[in-house]
C-alpha cells in the first residue's frame, strides 16, 4: 500500500515537473538535468558490479552503446508498423509504447552482451574482467563503425525523436533503477554480492555460487546500462560511435569513485556532481579531463571511500590482497 | 604460396616481438604488485613521442643526421626518459598506498597548478607560478597532517592505475597535441632479396632489437643479484622484505625496466607504422596484455611467447581473412584463453591460500 502511494506520488510529481521544469530553468539546464538523470542510471548500475559485487568493469560504455543502438534500430526501422498496431492511442501514447519497446529491447540486448562477456571473465578471480570489458567496449565500437545500417562512422541520424516527454521518462527510470538496485542489495542476492566483494573464498566456503552471482550482478548491471543507452538514443535522436569510447566508461568510474564505491546515494550524488562540473568546465576542453583524472587519483589515495562510500571494501586483509603464490 | 606464407610469418614475428616488448612490462609489474598497470600502454605512447622529439631535435639532426648511431641514441634516450616516467608513476601513484611517502599531494597539485597557470597566462612564468602555488599548498596540507591512506586493496590500485592512464592520455593531448604526427624514418627501409623472398630491413631490425632486449632482460633477471631480488619480490613480497630486500627500490626498478622496454616497443612499432598520436597506446596496450595473459601472466618467458603467437595470429588473420576486424582477434584469443586455459601457456595453476 505504502509503495503504491509512493509510486503514484512520484509519477504525479514527475508529470508536474515535466510540465514546469523547462519554464523554470530554461532549455540548456533542462538538457543537463536529463543528461544527469541518464548518468545516474549508468552510475548506479555500474556501482552494482564495481562497488557492491567488487568486480571491476571498465567497459560500461560498451553496454550503454549496445542498448542505445539496439533501441534506436528497433524504433527507427519498426516505427511505422508499431505505430500502426497502436494507432488507437494518442501521439504521446504511441511514443510511450515505442520508447518502452525500445527500452525493453535495449535491456535484453545489453543483458545478452553482458552474459557473453561475463561468463568467460567472471569464472576467474582477479582483474580479468577489467581488461575483457575494456576490450569489449572498444570492439563493439569497431563493429558499430563498420555496420552501415546503423550509420557507421557517420553516426545514426534518423532516429525518431520521442523527446516531448523526456524528463518524465528519464526520471521514472532513475527511480526504477534505484529502487530495483536498492531492493536487490537488501535481498538475499545482494547479501551474496556483498559477501563476494568482502571475501570471495569465504563466500564460496559458505555455499555462495560465486560465478553465478557475479555473472548475475554483471548482467543486471549491463541491462540498466542498456536502458540508459536507450533513453539517451531517443533523447538526442542522434548517435555517434565517438560518444561511447573508453573515456565515457572512465567518466562513469570517476562518478562512482567520487561518490563512493558501494554506496547507491554516493553514485547518485557523484553522477549529478560530475555531470554538472563537466558541463561547467566545458570551455576548458582537454584541461578538464586532465583535472578529473588527477582528481580520481587523489580521491583514491586520500579518501578511498569517496563522498559516501563504505570503508570496509578498501580494507581487505593484506593476506587476501597480496597472496598469490 | 609458401613464399607468401613465409612473408606473412616474418611480418607476424616482427609485429609480435613489439607486442612482446610491451607485454614484458605488464607481466613484470603484475608479478611484483599483482596489478594490471593500465598506465603502461601510455608509457609506450610516451616512449614513441620522446623518440619523435629526440629524432627531430636539432642536436641529433645536425650531429648525427641519418646515421645508424642516431637511431641508437634516439632509442636509448627515449628508453631512459620513459624509465623515469615509470619511476615517477610508481613513486607518486602506486607507492603512497603501500608505504609511507611524502610530497604526493605536492606532486599532483603541482601538475594541476601548472595546468591552471598555463590556462590563465600562457607563458613559462604563469606555468611555474601555478606549479609553485600547487606545490606549496600540497606541502602545507601535508604538514597539517593529511597523508594518503594506507591500503592494500587491489581494486584501489586498479582505479589509481586507470586514473594515471587517463591522466597521461589527456595530458598527452594537451602537451603533444591531439592530431597525429609522423615518426621520422630513423632507419631507412630497403628490401633485401633472399631467393624469391623480399625482406624489409626495417622489419628485420625491429625483430633483431627486440630479441637483443629480451636476451638482455633474461640475463638480468636470471643471472644478477638484483634480478634475483626481483624474482624474490615477485614470489613473495613480504618474505622478500623480511630477507632484507629493499622491496620499494626493487618495485621502482621493475617499473623502470618495464617502461624502458615499452618505450623501445613504441619506437619499433613507430618505425613500421609511423603515425603516432596520444591515444595510440590503447589498442597495442590491450593486445600486449592479452599476450601476457596468453603466455601466463607474471611469467617473463611467457610474455615473449605470447607476444609472438599473438602477432602471428593477427597477421595470419589479416593476411588470409579480413582486415576490418583485425582488432577483434586479440579479444577472441583472450576469451578463448580465459575459457580454456586461464593460467596461460607457461603459467602454473595457482592455488589460493587462505
Amino acid at each position: 500500500m505504502k509503495r503504491a502511494v509512493f509510486w503514484i506520488v512520484a509519477i504525479l510529481v514527475l508529470v508536474g515537473l515535466q510540465l514546469q521544469m523547462s519554464n523554470w530553468i530554461g532549455a540548456y539546464y533542462y538538457k543537463i538535468v536529463i543528461l544527469a538523470g541518464i548518468n545516474i542510471i549508468l552510475a548506479v548500475s555500474l556501482n552494482l558490479i564495481n562497488g557492491i559485487t567488487g568486480q571491476f568493469s571498465i567497459g560500461h560504455a560498451g553496454f550503454y552503446a549496445v542498448g542505445a543502438y539496439a533501441s534506436a534500430s528497433l524504433v527507427t526501422y519498426g516505427e511505422a508498423s508499431i505505430r500502426g498496431m497502436v494507432a488507437f492511442l494518442p501521439r504521446v501514447g504511441q511514443d510511450a509504447v515505442l520508447l518502452l519497446l525500445g527500452i525493453t529491447v535495449a535491456a535484453i540486448a545489453a543483458g545478452i552482451a553482458g552474459l557473453a562477456v561475463g561468463i568467460p571473465s567472471l569464472r576467474l578471480r582477479g582483474d580479468y574482467l577489467a581488461i575483457v570489458t575494456l576490450g569489449f567496449g572498444e570492439i563493439i565500437r569497431v563493429v558499430i563503425l563498420n555496420v552501415d545500417a546503423i550509420g557507421g562512422a557517420r553516426g545514426f541520424s534518423s532516429i525518431p525523436a520521442l523527446s516531448d516527454f523526456f524528463l518524465f521518462w528519464v526520471f521514472l527510470f532513475v527511480l526504477i533503477t534505484v529502487a530495483v538496485i536498492t531492493n536487490l542489495v537488501n535481498s538475499s542476492y545482494g547479501r551474496a554480492f556483498i559477501s563476494i566483494r568482502d571475501d570471495e573464498v569465504a563466500a564460496e566456503a559458505m555455499g555462495v555460487d560465486t560465478t553465478r552471482f557475479k555473472v548475475l550482478s554483471f548482467v543486471i548491471s549491463s541491462m540498466f546500462a542498456g536502458i540508459g543507452g536507450s533513453l539517451f538514443a531517443h533523447y538526442t535522436a542522434y548517435l555517434n560511435p565517438n560518444s561511447f569510447t573508453f573515456i565515457t566508461s572512465f567518466t562513469m568510474i570517476i562518478m562512482i569513485v567520487v561518490g563512493g564505491l558501494g554506496s547507491i546515494q554516493g553514485s547518485i550524488l557523484g553522477a549529478a556532481l560530475i555531470t554538472f562540473t563537466l558541463e561547467a568546465f566545458r570551455s576548458l576542453s582537454e584541461f578538464r579531463l586532465v583535472g578529473f583524472s588527477i582528481l580520481l587519483v587523489l580521491v583514491m589515495l586520500y579518501r578511498p571511500q569517496g563522498l559516501m562510500g563504505i570503508w570496509e571494501l578498501l580494507r581487505l586483509k593484506r593476506s587476501t590482497a597480496i597472496a598469490k603464490s | 604460396m609458401l613464399i607468401t606464407f613465409l612473408q606473412q610469418l616474418i611480418n607476424g614475428i616482427s609485429q609480435g616481438s613489439a607486442y612482446a616488448l610491451i607485454a614484458l612490462g605488464y607481466t613484470m609489474v603484475y608479478g611484483v604488485l599483482g596489478l594490471i598497470n593500465f598506465a603502461h600502454s601510455d608509457v609506450y605512447m610516451f616512449g614513441a613521442f620522446m623518440g619523435y622529439y629526440i629524432a627531430n631535435s636539432s642536436l641529433v639532426q645536425e650531429q648525427l643526421g641519418g646515421s645508424f648511431l642516431a637511431a641508437i641514441v634516439v632509442m636509448l634516450l627515449a628508453m631512459a626518459l620513459s624509465a623515469g616516467l615509470g619511476i615517477l608513476i610508481e613513486r607518486f601513484a602506486y607507492r603512497p598506498g603501500r608505504t609511507k611517502t611524502r610530497f604526493t599531494l605536492a606532486f599532483w597539485l603541482g601538475i594541476l597548478g601548472a595546468m591552471f597557470g598555463a590556462l590563465l597566462s600562457d607563458s613559462i612564468v604563469g606555468i611555474l607560478a601555478g606549479a609553485g602555488v600547487g606545490i606549496v599548498v600540497g606541502v602545507v596540507v601535508e604538514l597539517a597532517g593529511i597523508h594518503p591512506v594506507r591500503q592494500d586493496s587491489r581494486l584501489a590500485l586498479l582505479i589509481i592505475a586507470i586514473g594515471v592512464s587517463l591522466f597521461l592520455e589527456n595530458g598527452g593531448q594537451l602537451v603533444f597535441g591531439a592530431d597525429p604526427k609522423f615518426f621520422p624514418e630513423i632507419i631507412p627501409s630497403t628490401s633485401l632479396n633472399v631467393g624469391e623472398l623480399s625482406l624489409d630491413t626495417q622489419k628485420l631490425i625491429v625483430l633483431g632489437v627486440a630479441i637483443i632486449l629480451m636476451v638482455l632482460l633474461n640475463l638480468f633477471v636470471n643471472y644478477t643479484k638484483t634480478g634475483k631480488a626481483m624474482r624474490a619480490v615477485s614470489y613473495n613480497l613480504d618474505a622478500a622484505k623480511l630477507m632484507g630486500i629493499n622491496t620499494d627500490r626493487i618495485i621502482a626498478l621493475t617499473f623502470a625496466v618495464g617502461s624502458a622496454l615499452a618505450a623501445a616497443g613504441g619506437i619499433l612499432v613507430s618505425l613500421l607504422y609511423p603515425k603516432i598520436d596520444p591515444l595510440m597506446g590503447v589498442m597495442p596496450g590491450l593486445k600486449a596484455f592479452v599476450a601476457a595473459v596468453l603466455g601466463g601472466i607474471g611469467n617473463i618467458t611467457g610474455a615473449m611467447v605470447g607476444g609472438l603467437i599473438l602477432g602471428f595470429a593477427e597477421t595470419m588473420a589479416v593476411g588470409y581473412g579480413s582486415s576490418t576486424y583485425r582488432d577483434a582477434i586479440a579479444f577472441i584469443v583472450l576469451v578463448l584463453i580465459l575459457l580454456l586455459k586461464p593460467g596461460g601457456i607457461m603459467g602454473k595453476a595457482t592455488v589460493e591460500k587462505v
